[in-house]
């Protein structure tokens, strides 16, 4: 039977973010459905759970530990000084002690002690110490997948661990002894069958473009085009499947569209590399991440295009601008008098300034905005050339578009911004209480620009945060429609 | 493999209740799973689910939101898309992307959605 609503719990906002009490298991309750055996052989896992599971687990450990040097560091320079327990909006939300940072990867860190430290070994209790068991992976599957890898309690550490790098390592153990997660599974082999995290085919996207164009024709009396599958095109561009699919993402699209179509720039989608998204990255899996990533890259050269340029989507920009070059590169087939890939704010803001096209913001007069910064884009990358551009490029493009603008609380945005609570492969509806809890830090410093400043309008470039804020905003009796994409504002404010 | 009982006959779902074998599907079985989700059926409801599960059979995956709102525009005669789009949640106030596919027999749209 499905939760309703009135199952949810959801908090009272009151503007103010409180440590809560600590309840260890106070959100034990929450856990992810399991992998579908076809999904996880699909990814090279195993189906599922199998005898003698924990000498694989350790096995994978091992390699892990070996191959990423990172990981050993995290799991050894932790001096517990408690720095990162109350910078977690899943900590802040449930009051778990299992999610605060340290918590969580205590949970690794014990079994860490008992296979790869002499004194773990010996003296267990003592060294705090202990061996996968059927008790421990459970408390893995639950914890780990109430993370969403935001990183903002490594924002805080003052040894620099990077607590999602143990998110996941620990998601990527427990695929490999195939104690899989189904929502990320699951939309990872639709990508790697049909293209993307939603399973739209080449015909079906074809179809969605064309009702976009008709809606267009009608709104503004241009036509604005969606190319598909244009061989050279100028430029590929790779929205997160979202943008083809739903609501308020598709408005981006009709952005992104209506500047191309004013810039006069020749532009493609792809029915292959339909997905910027990239789900590899949140089961931490290095196999699945580049094949996922070499897509793009493939399809750019064989429709001989001279640009990538990525939609709005938070992590989809991290696993692209990050790891693109290492995993699938060089890029000497591309232009690269252009930043290779660009991000779309990037590419809207340059036009904007070299004069290109226009901007009415008075267009967006009825809207008052603040905007949030995903945790991907503002802490793991960066948007143009200036150190920062990941925060300034979407907000002078905002500002371009809209005349009326408000900041979001100090500690609270930024590099310190909280997760919207659904980021990192947990958008999903059977963890929807931990979403809720996640959300409450970030929705609490909304609530405090909606009641000083009259904010009415969330901007922003993550298709999961849309999502997410969609779903969250009614629940804390908000309209979803106060929700929306940078490029929406773009799409309102374009001249044509 | 969760599963529910209907005229004597098991119906595989997946684990949120939704219909593993679209063939499975028929309009007691809609009945039955819109009055899961506290819907009760009217001929609007039914004009959506007819025409998502046309869509369906076309393309293999539902329709995007914003086709689905022009559907109902042209169904209802609605031409403010904001107020079609207020007539979908009306019907289907969990959201048409997952409630209607339930109900039509569809499987779990994925993704961020």
């Amino acid at each position: 039977m499905a939760k309703t609503k009135t199952a949810y719990k959801v908090p009272v906002l009151t503007g103010e973010i409180k440590v809560p009490k600590v309840v260890p298991g106070a959100s034990a309750y929450e856990k992810m459905y399991h992998g579908e055996n076809d999904d996880m052989t699909a990814l090279g896992f195993p189906a599922s759970l199998e005898d003698g599971w924990e000498t694989k687990a350790v096995g994978i450990f091992k390699q892990l530990l070996t191959h990423n040097k990172a990981l050993k560091d995290y799991m050894d320079i932790c001096v517990r000084c408690g720095a990162c327990t109350d910078k977690c909006q899943f900590f802040l939300g449930t009051g778990d002690s299992n999610n605060m940072p340290v918590g969580r990867a205590e949970l690794m860190r014990k079994v860490y002690r008992y296979y790869f430290t002499p004194a773990g070994g010996l003296f267990k209790s003592l060294a705090d110490a202990e061996p996968f068991s059927e008790r421990m992976i459970k408390k893995w599957f639950t914890y780990y997948y109430q993370c969403s890898e935001c990183r903002r309690c490594s924002y805080y550490c003052p040894y620099g661990i990077d607590t999602a790098v143990i998110t996941m390592a620990a998601r990527d153990i427990m695929d490999g002894i195939g104690l899989g997660q189904k929502y990320s599974t699951q939309i990872i082999n639709k990508v790697f069958k049909i293209g993307n995290n939603l399973g739209i085919p080449p015909a079906a996207l074809r179809n969605t473009l064309d009702d976009l164009e008709e809606e267009m024709k009608d709104a503004t009396g241009k036509d604005v085009k969606i190319p598909m599958d244009e061989e050279g095109a100028e430029v590929l561009l790779v929205p997160p499947s979202a943008d083809f699919f739903a609501m308020p993402h598709m408005e981006s699209l009709a952005g992104y569209a209506k500047v191309f179509y004013k810039a006069g720039i020749s532009w493609t989608v792809s029915s292959y590399a339909s997905e910027a998204a990239n789900f590899g990255m949140f089961i931490g899996n290095y196999k699945n991440t580049k094949e996922i990533n070499k897509r793009v890259w493939d399809e750019a050269r064989r429709l001989k295009v001279k640009r990538v340029i990525v939609g709005e989507c938070g992590h989809a920009w991290r696993a692209l601008y990050n790891y693109s070059n290492t995993m699938n590169g060089p890029f000497d087939f591309l232009d690269n008098k252009y930043r290779q890939p660009a991000h779309i704010c990037d590419f809207t803001l340059g036009l904007i300034k070299d004069g290109v096209i226009k901007m009415d913001p008075s267009a967006n007069d009825d809207k008052i905005v603040t905007y949030h910064d995903s945790c991907n884009v503002a802490r793991a990358s960066r948007i143009g050339e200036m150190p920062g551009g990941q925060f300034t490029v979407p907000r002078e493009l905002i500002k371009a578009c809209a005349n009326h603008f408000f900041e979001l609380r100090d500690g609270a945005n930024r590099a310190q911004t909280y997760c919207c609570g659904g980021g990192g492969g947990i958008l999903t509806d059977e963890v929807m209480n931990v979403r809720i809890a996640g959300s409450m830090p970030k929705m609490q410093v909304i609530k405090e620009v909606m009641d000083n400043n009259g904010v009415n309008f969330l901007a922003l470039i993550c298709a999961i945060c849309k999502t997410q804020f969609t779903k969250m905003y009614p629940l804390y009796g908000f309209d979803a429609e106060m929700v929306g994409g940078v490029h929406q504002l773009v799409s309102s404010a374009i001249v044509l | 493999m969760p599963s529910f009982e209907f005229s004597g006959k098991v119906i595989e779902t997946d684990d949120e209740g939704y219909l593993q074998n679209l063939d499975n599907w028929n309009k007691e079985i809609a009945v039955y799973l819109a009055n899961e989700e506290n819907i009760e059926l009217t001929e609007r409801h039914w004009e959506l689910i007819n025409w998502v599960r046309d869509y369906f059979m076309k393309f293999q995956v539902a329709p995007a939101i914003k086709s689905l709102v022009k559907e109902v525009g042209k169904l209802e005669n609605i031409e403010d898309k904001k107020e079609a789009n207020k007539f979908v949640y009306e019907l289907f106030p969990e959201g048409p992307a997952k409630q209607l596919a339930k109900i039509a027999g569809l499987p779990k749209p994925t993704g961020c959605v």
